[in-house]
């Protein structure tokens, strides 16, 4: 019953894990990731992960206040910024949200304040979409942990 | 067994010399810091980290750290890449130094940025395949 029981979790994960594939949402360098992971470092993408979530929301937060700012025409610290999302965001996997910071990047590169606001809400969009994707995948690892006996400090 | 300072491990004449490889990771982003601090130690390396080039600098004042290998971010606040390559350099550091780049860096800022006194430059994300044959090519030197 219990090997039943993983057996089915294992698939879902499989499912959700193609599908965010299949839709662009991840890429190849996520594999990456995984494969660093072992008995040794036994969160590690957990762990990574959360660090990502921390560190963009931060940059988010920071970029929406910049735009909202009525004498904002600091287009370079956007343009760091948006180096620093692109930058973690390929390094964990995350395509799409990598691609469309990219976008709102070229919008920052020639001073579009109307193109930064709409950037920024694609960008956010797309973060949320993968953070909640992230986190059904982790609860889905987290049950199979737990349906198969495993037990590690989360 | 006897350890130096360096962290070699001397074992009994029978036995060869083991060496851990140590790097210093230098990145203003603590998922770059954490992904480069996994693969290093996923290739049997130690590692420490810096946010930023200023402090990569800081670590080399006492002349007393001996990294065999720092992984350099191009772009960090307070003192970037491009500079604390040079400022190593100037202070006589002879450790391997890869830049890591992004793909946003044109032909020329990457020129520059091997021009500072790195031997490499790789773009991101790195991952083991990429940093594997410039560490065995260290570890075989």
């Amino acid at each position: 019953m219990l090997g039943l029981g993983v057996d089915r979790l294992q698939a879902d994960i499989n499912r959700l894990l193609t599908s965010l594939f299949h839709q662009g949402v991840l890429d190849e360098q996520f594999l990456q990731l995984q494969q660093l992971q072992d008995e040794t470092s036994p969160t590690f993408v957990y762990d990574v992960i959360n660090i990502y979530f921390d560190e963009s929301e931060k940059l988010l937060r920071s970029l929406r206040l910049l735009l909202m700012d009525r004498e904002f025409s600091d287009y370079k610290k956007i343009g760091l910024h948006l180096n620093q999302l692109v930058g973690s965001s390929s390094s964990i996997g995350a395509r799409r949200v990598r691609n469309v910071c990219v976008a709102f990047r070229s919008a920052s590169e020639l001073n579009n304040r109307p193109g930064c606001l709409r950037g920024l809400e694609i960008v956010e969009h797309e973060y949320h979409y993968l953070k909640n994707m992230m986190h059904e995948l982790f609860q889905l690892e987290q049950q199979r942990l737990l349906a198969a006996g495993v037990r590690y400090p989360m | 067994m006897a350890t130096t300072s360096t962290g070699d491990i001397e074992k009994t004449k029978s036995v060869e010399v083991k060496k851990k490889l140590n790097v210093l990771i230098v990145d203003d982003d603590p998922v770059i810091r954490k992904l480069h601090e996994i693969i290093i130690k996923s290739i049997g390396g130690i590692s420490q980290t810096a946010k930023n080039g200023e402090e990569a600098v800081n670590i080399h004042r006492d002349g007393n750290a001996s990294f065999d290998l720092i992984l350099m971010d191009k772009e960090m606040p307070e003192r970037d890449g491009l500079s604390a390559t040079k400022k190593l350099r100037e202070m006589k550091v002879t450790s391997m130094i890869i830049g890591v780049t992004t793909l946003a860096d044109n032909e020329e800022e990457r020129k520059a940025f091997m021009e500072a006194g790195l031997n490499h430059c790789l773009a991101k994300p790195l991952s083991k395949a990429k940093i594997l044959p410039l560490i065995n090519n260290l570890m075989d030197a």
